[in-house]
């Protein structure tokens, strides 16, 4: 059985009072409830205050480039199905440098679980505006405030049929666990976006204007009707809704290759013969 | 006999399949047969040409001199026909070509109405033209017949007799009608391999047992990706299209780590995108192996043509200072061993291996009569399972006495394994210390180069025994260089220094002797800049003052290069 213990890594160097420490915390707990052990999970993630993250949990983890996430996750993913591929981004990673990268991987459909701290800013390169920023935030790169309109991933995702989509927040931390651990077991890409305020550079989303606007989807919410889906992404302002937004059941990318099929790949056996027979046909 | 055959036409006209059926009759005639090709960017209309060399003995160039021209469109004739040896013919249908030719060089076939009256469609005049192809130079029409049985059987019954029928026709008219034709070929020998540099990249990275390949689609390199794909299911490989080479790279990264060997291929653009992705491979020392082939650039260049020029751009790829390996195959054969071994070193070392390849060497045929395949090695340097279980306390990055660190299989035991794209510790954490960064560059760096060295082999020296004349090439310049020390070895003392090794250099230097005492050194690439002249110089000191460039986006032929040589040894 895995324990907290197992979970725990260096100590954060996140500022006090990031709402990233609440997704560490409820990431940790989702692993033990559901009784996954470290070395069963590679941790994908890039560059931002949201890509230290495996650093500080505990298990196999690929830190690579900033946007780059998806792709060496599905690398992974799809020469060794067994493992638990998670991608964690931040929501300039993902949706800004990494945008062509998201689209993809919700279209291929591997069984990935990609969480996006989306904290509606540039946290590590210090408080510029990100894809997701609010309509007129200013900012020392945007003295004239933000002029483009935000990115509404959830949106995106639902429209490109995205088999599971959810949005939780640092500040419900056991609600977040909840849809962590759904997003662990659904089968195929999994978008979890989470609100994580940053206390830092933030000043407009911070815990107390997302605290007076959240509020969770109830049990009679149907996540497999698409059109409703759509409503509750686009409700963003007054209320902002938490929890599993759309799902759909699909094969994942990797089922339906035949090579996949027994198996990782480093365990299939080598045969020079066989190139050598390959080598004759060209005679 | 040593006879040059020229296809020529629109691009959509098959001239690829008459090309290929030709290549492969001749090979499996017996006869040694280098062929090389020369199309536009457009799928239908230009001009387009395949040209196939056939000897008994060994080819590996091009010549400008033709024995025969197949003209499929109008334009072949004046663009080609100088080209024409004394005794050669033309090949072509009037009624297609809507003009008529009295000369006797000239050999009017009616392949559309043979086509047409033996019951094929209108390509099926490819198949007369093959026939004819045969019959004017009075070979023997059996292997032709089996090669197009094995082509068409798949297109069913039907269709099969109709090319065996406009094919035995075409050769019958055209053995009858030709009077002028006179070509000599010597009797039938052991049938040859036929290998493009494209197909051998392919079975070199089978060889090595590739288990994942990625790449998004950019001339030259598709050949690749189709072949890897077609053998995909028997093989074992997961293959993708990846949405940008970005991606293409990353995954094969992610692939790497997982534990199997990785690969992607791209030509100019796309591996400008991947090189941000290649610092990443060097920083977690992954090891990764791309194929780099070339065409024409800046930017889109000259799409479907050759050139030498991203040597040094390959080589200074990526970010920051971490070693990688860089191939430069000059025959399909090479290409296949260097495949293997780019493999082979990037596991054993944990770097990246580059295969620097161009349109030129991609597309052309060579044949050879042996394949010498007891060089091809697969070494399992990853741990797994058990084995890795038992390290007590596991470290991706540890510091060991050569640099290369214990490479786990992530999921296999309970250790675990990290890495990560900024500076870390031996565990693989992210670090700011200084004396951990400075160790770390050693290790991956000065430590891994030295023992690189090691496995690089000289380069390939070839001619005179003592000369006075070096001729320097890299690459695809192998083979006609080849040619043309042949020709020139006759009144001078004159050698070829090939690199297809291209770095680091081997740590044995023997070779530069050589360079040293000759009287005439001369650097021949198929750039504007000499840019491996400028690495030679960097890496020893030698500089040379002799060049022949060429950057027109055609590959040499050999009475040019034979040209240019002997004017620069005569200006000496
Ligand atoms: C290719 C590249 N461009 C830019 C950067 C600089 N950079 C580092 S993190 C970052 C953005 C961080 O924002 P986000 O992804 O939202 O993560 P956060 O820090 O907010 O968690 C940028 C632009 C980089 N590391 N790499
Ligand atoms: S800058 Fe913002 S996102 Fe980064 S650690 Fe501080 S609070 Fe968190």
């Amino acid at each position: 059985m895995a324990s907290l213990k197992d979970f725990k890594g260096l100590t954060p160097a996140w500022c006090p009072g990031c709402g990233n420490f609440a997704i560490l915390k409820a990431f940790n707990e989702a692993m033990v409830e559901l009784n996954i052990n470290p070395h069963e999970i590679v941790i994908v993630s890039g560059i931002g205050q949201a890509g230290k993250f495996p650093h500080y949990t505990r298990c196999n983890t690929f830190n690579g480039l900033h946007g780059r996430t998806l792709p060496v996750a599905t690398g992974i993913k799809l020469v060794n199905p067994n493992l638990k591929v998670i991608a964690v981004a931040g929501d300039g990673d993902c949706y800004g440098e990494g945008g062509n990268h998201l689209i993809h991987a919700i279209r291929r459909n591997v069984d990935i679980k990609l969480f996006v701290h989306n904290n509606q800013i540039y946290g590590l390169t210090k408080g510029q505006a990100s894809p997701t920023s609010t309509k007129g935030m200013k900012t020392k790169t945007q003295p004239f405030g933000v002029i483009s309109e935000p990115l509404n991933s959830l949106l995106l995702a639902i429209a490109l049929d995205c088999s599971f989509v959810a949005r939780g927040y640092a500040g419900k931390v056991e609600h977040l666990k909840s849809l962590i651990k759904e997003a662990i077991l659904h089968k195929g890409f999994a978008l979890l976006d989470i609100l994580q305020p940053c206390v830092t550079f933030n000043k407009i989303n911070t815990y107390e204007w997302y605290n007076q606007r959240v509020y969770f989807l109830d049990s009679f919410y149907d996540p497999t009707n698409k059109v409703l889906a759509f409503e509750k992404a686009m409700e963003w302002g007054d209320k902002i809704p938490l929890g599993i937004l759309y799902k759909k059941e699909k094969n994942s990318f990797e089922e339906q290759i035949p090579v996949l099929k027994n198996g990782p790949l480093f365990e299939r056996p080598y045969y020079l013969e066989k190139v050598k027979n390959l080598l004759e046909k060209f005679k | 006999m040593d006879y040059s055959i020229k296809i020529g036409g629109e691009a959509g006209q098959g001239i690829q399949t008459i090309g290929d059926l030709l290549a492969h009759i001749f090979s499996k005639a017996g006869y040694y047969v280098f062929t090389h090709q020369d199309y536009e960017s457009r799928i239908r209309g230009g001009h387009n040409f395949y040209q196939i060399r056939f000897s008994d003995k060994p080819v590996s160039a091009s010549k400008r001199k033709i024995h025969l021209l197949l003209a499929l469109d109008k334009e072949s004739i004046p663009l080609h026909f100088e080209e024409l040896d004394s005794t050669g013919q033309v090949l072509y249908d009037s009624s297609h070509l809507k003009d008529k030719f009295e000369d006797p060089r000239f050999l009017d076939v009616p392949l559309f109405e043979i086509a047409r009256t033996k019951g094929g469609s209108p390509i099926t005049a490819n198949t007369v033209a093959v026939g004819a192809v045969i019959g004017m130079l009075g070979m023997s029409p059996e292997i032709m017949y089996d090669l197009l049985k094995k082509t068409f059987y798949k297109k069913g019954k039907e269709v099969l007799e109709a090319n065996l029928r406009a094919a035995e026709e075409g050769y019958n008219y055209a053995k009858e009608k030709c009077l002028a034709c006179n070509f000599s070929l010597a009797s039938f020998s052991e049938s040859k391999y036929l290998i493009t540099g494209t197909e051998a990249i392919g079975i070199g990275a089978l060889s090595a047992n590739v288990k994942f390949y990625a790449a998004y689609p950019m001339t030259p390199s598709t050949g690749i990706f189709n072949f890897i794909a077609e053998h995909a299911e028997e093989f074992n490989i997961m293959v993708e299209q990846a949405e940008d080479e970005i991606a293409a790279i990353n995954m094969i990264i992610g692939a790497s780590y997982a534990g199997v060997r990785s690969m992607t291929g791209t030509s100019g653009g796309g591996f400008a995108l991947m090189v941000e992705g290649l610092a990443l491979a060097g920083m977690t020392e992954t090891p990764i192996v791309i194929v780099l082939a070339q065409r024409p650039g800046p930017a889109t260049g000259l799409p479907t043509r050759t050139e030498q020029g991203d040597l040094l751009f390959a080589l200074f790829s990526g970010h920051g200072e971490f070693p990688k390996i860089v191939f430069a195959p000059g025959t399909p054969e090479q290409a296949l061993h260097l495949t293997n071994k780019a493999f082979d070193l990037a596991e054993k070392y944990q770097v990246i291996s580059i295969i620097l390849i161009d349109q030129y060497l991609a597309d052309s045929q060579w044949s050879y009569s042996k394949i010498d395949t007891s060089r091809l090695i697969y070494k399992n340097y990853r741990l797994t399972g058990e084995e890795l279980q038992k390290i007590e306390v596991y470290k991706r990055h540890l510091f060991t006495e050569t640099g290369i660190s214990p490479l786990g299989i992530p999921g296999t035991s309970t250790h675990l394994i990290i890495t990560d794209s900024d500076e870390h510790d031996e565990e693989g954490h992210l670090i700011e210390d200084a004396e951990i960064r400075k160790k770390m560059v050693e290790k991956r760096l000065f430590k891994k180069l030295s023992l690189i060295k090691k496995e690089i082999s000289q380069p390939l020296f070839y001619g005179a025994e003592d000369p006075e004349i070096v001729l320097i090439c890299w690459g695809s310049l192998y083979g006609i260089v080849k040619e043309v020390v042949d020709i020139l070895k006759k009144d001078h003392p004159v050698c070829m220094l090939h690199f297809s090794e291209i770095y680091p250099f081997s740590e044995d230097k023997t070779w530069q002797r050589l360079l040293e005492k000759a009287k005439l050194v001369i650097n021949i690439e198929q750039n504007a800049t000499s840019q491996f002249a400028r690495l030679l110089k960097m890496e020893t000191g030698l500089t040379i003052k002799h060049h022949i460039n060429k950057y027109d986006g055609r590959p040499f032929l050999i009475e040019e290069m034979e040209e240019k040589i002997r004017g620069l040894i005569k200006g000496f």
